[in-house]
């Protein structure tokens, strides 16, 4: 049984890695920006439909990446505008977004809930097929690697740098003429455009786009970003390793899900299950700051010097 | 260079908690004057700076800096004309960010920001010397997040960033109330010798009479939204604390109400 598990693994690695890379587009969100957006639940499936069905007609795979892609940084304008212009807190901004992109989704499939996308058909890069899956694996390894490396350098600029400020202290980022509201727009859009071309990639590794497809798409994303960030944030520092262990964290979280499934949890409850894990590993730094600063507090009165 | 003609401010009108903030307020600044600004709490003294920097709107009058009316320019885009300081360490620095990027970002102010590298090495270097001038030990730790700093390292940081582009108005808001009185006497000093050396045009909240007197060539008082009391020159040199006080109530007709100012005398 162990061997038949670890035979099985490639796929949950896969998959792993195309939510890594979804996740990446939530941490820059969620950490860079200090933003919770809810968008990506309808962008993920946005992407999904975009590139099924410009594939199924015929346009060439990477194109349709491409236009994933953008279509996710279209839904990510509107969730910036609804939050900066409309002043609409970000969280409802991201669900008045992610509602709209149900409908919208339905009309790009025009109004099938679920496309198929077959691989024999048509001349996909990645696929959930067995035969191919070391392919596949490779594939999304360099997309990763695109990825992080063009960030990594957005990031070092000084318009990344803007966007940076801005999600680290807005006060300090207004005092410094920079214009927090279109830097919170600028960070939404490419955070759903990583979003979507996942949501892309994540369509040809299943063989459909789903209109269900993003559901609870942001906590798996969270979930990915938070086991990242708890197992790896001693060792990695840097930029770049920090969108690294998104994916790390994704790729743990799916063969998890692999292990649980096997040991006999019924897929009707994965959804609760993952929620939970991401509730326990949100609370988890809580609960040690909570420690933690008993325990400062102990300290000093026993006549620990406080930080100067 | 800096007028401010007649402003008003009230908040939440209309409501039990509606506040006169400021009542008519008239200030003209000449270029190189170093203005400290006392009052009692709630006298509209960091109402006044936020209205410069154009934190919080006006009811009315106008603010203009070099001939260009300001009143209405959102914050971010007249905050090419101002360097601040805050009261709160944590507001003027992004703490996750290292100490030369918070500098390159306010090296940038003003200016388009582009797909070019966010700090040059040229600028490194330069920041390091600005560094060491601080002599607080912050030239070897140029990539530390600014998080990591104490309160007075980053303040004196902020300061470096607020002057780095000599600013047409230097703006303190209380910038030393939140430090220990030793790290607060650095930071006064540092600031004292920057408005000196770049012959910089400021504006200093303080709660600290002493301080007020000491600094600058110029002191307005506020009280209840207006300004009550303005000395510069020869009689600025002869204030104490005393004769400042006795001025108050002269003028206002009540005590000076602020526990705060009379303690650190």
């Amino acid at each position: 049984m162990f061997i038949e598990f670890l035979q099985s693994l490639p796929s949950p690695i896969a998959q792993g890695m195309i939510w890594g890379i979804m996740a990446i587009g939530v941490y820059i969100t969620y950490r860079v920006l200090d933003v919770a957006d809810l968008t990506v639940d309808g962008s993920l499936a946005t992407g999904g439909a975009v590139l099924v069905v410009l594939t199924v007609n015929g346009i060439n795979i990477y194109i349709a990446m491409l236009a994933a892609f953008i279509a996710g940084c279209v839904a990510g304008l509107i969730t910036g505008i609804l939050h900066t212009k409309f002043g609409i807190p970000a969280i409802l901004a991201g669900i008045l977004t992610q509602l709209a992109l149900y409908s919208v989704n339905l009309l790009i499939m025009d109004g099938r809930a679920n496309t198929p996308i077959s691989g024999r058909k048509y001349n996909l890069i990645v696929s959930s097929n067995i035969n191919t899956i070391t392919k596949t694996i490779i594939v999304i390894a360099i997309i990763i690697v695109i990825v992080i490396a063009l960030l990594y350098y957005f990031f070092g600029t000084e318009l990344g740098h803007s966007i940076r400020a801005t999600g680290a202290n807005l006060a300090m980022a207004r005092a410094n003429g920079i214009n927090t509201d279109s830097r919170k727009i600028l960070g939404l859009i490419i955070s759903n455009g990583i979003v979507a071309m996942s949501g892309g990639l994540l369509a040809q590794f299943s063989g459909n786009a789903d209109i269900n497809m993003g559901r609870g798409a942001i906590v798996i994303g969270l979930a990915a970003v938070i086991i990242g960030e708890v197992l790896l944030s001693k060792i990695f520092k840097n930029f770049a390793l920090k969108l690294l262990a998104c994916v790390v964290g994704g790729v743990i979280y799916y063969i998890v899900i692999a292990i649980v499934l096997k040991l006999g949890l019924n897929a009707n409850n994965l959804k609760m299950f993952s929620a939970a894990v991401v509730a326990i590993f949100l609370g988890l730094p809580y609960w040690k700051n909570k420690y933690a600063g008993k325990f400062k507090k102990t300290a000093k009165s026993n006549g620990g010097v406080p930080n100067a | 260079m800096l007028e401010i003609i007649d402003i008003y401010k009230t908040f939440n009108p209309g409501t039990i908690n509606e506040k006169r903030a400021l009542n008519g307020v008239n200030l003209t600044l000449a270029d190189g004057d170093f203005v400290t600004v006392i009052g009692g709490n709630g006298a509209g003294k960091s109402t006044l700076l936020n209205m410069i920097t154009g934190a919080y709107s006006v009811d009315s009058g106008s603010i203009i800096i070099d001939g260009i009316n300001i009143t209405n320019m959102p914050e971010h885009k007249r905050a090419k004309y101002f360097g601040r300081v805050f009261q709160d360490p944590m507001t003027g620095t992004a703490a996750t960010m290292e100490i030369v990027e918070n500098l390159a970002l306010a090296a940038r102010r003003g200016k388009r920001r582009t797909l070019k590298f966010g700090v040059t090495s040229k600028e490194k270097e330069k920041y390091k010397e600005m560094l060491k001038v601080l002599d607080l030990g912050l030239e070897d730790r140029l990539t530390s997040k600014v998080g990591l700093l104490s309160g007075g390292q980053r303040q004196a940081v902020t300061l470096l960033m607020a002057t780095l582009q000599n600013p047409k108005l230097l703006l303190l808001d209380e910038h030393t109330a939140a430090l220990d009185p030793k790290t607060s006497a650095k930071v006064l000093e540092i600031s004292d010798r920057i408005i000196k050396n770049e012959n910089l045009t400021a504006m200093m909240v303080t709660h600290n009479m002493n301080d007020a007197i000491t600094y600058g060539n110029r002191l307005i008082m506020m009280n209840e939204g207006r300004i009550i009391l303005d000395i510069s020159g020869e009689e600025k040199k002869q204030l104490t604390v005393e004769t400042l006080l006795h001025k108050f109530e002269e003028v206002s007709g009540s005590e000076f109400a602020n526990d705060k100012a009379l303690l650190s005398n």
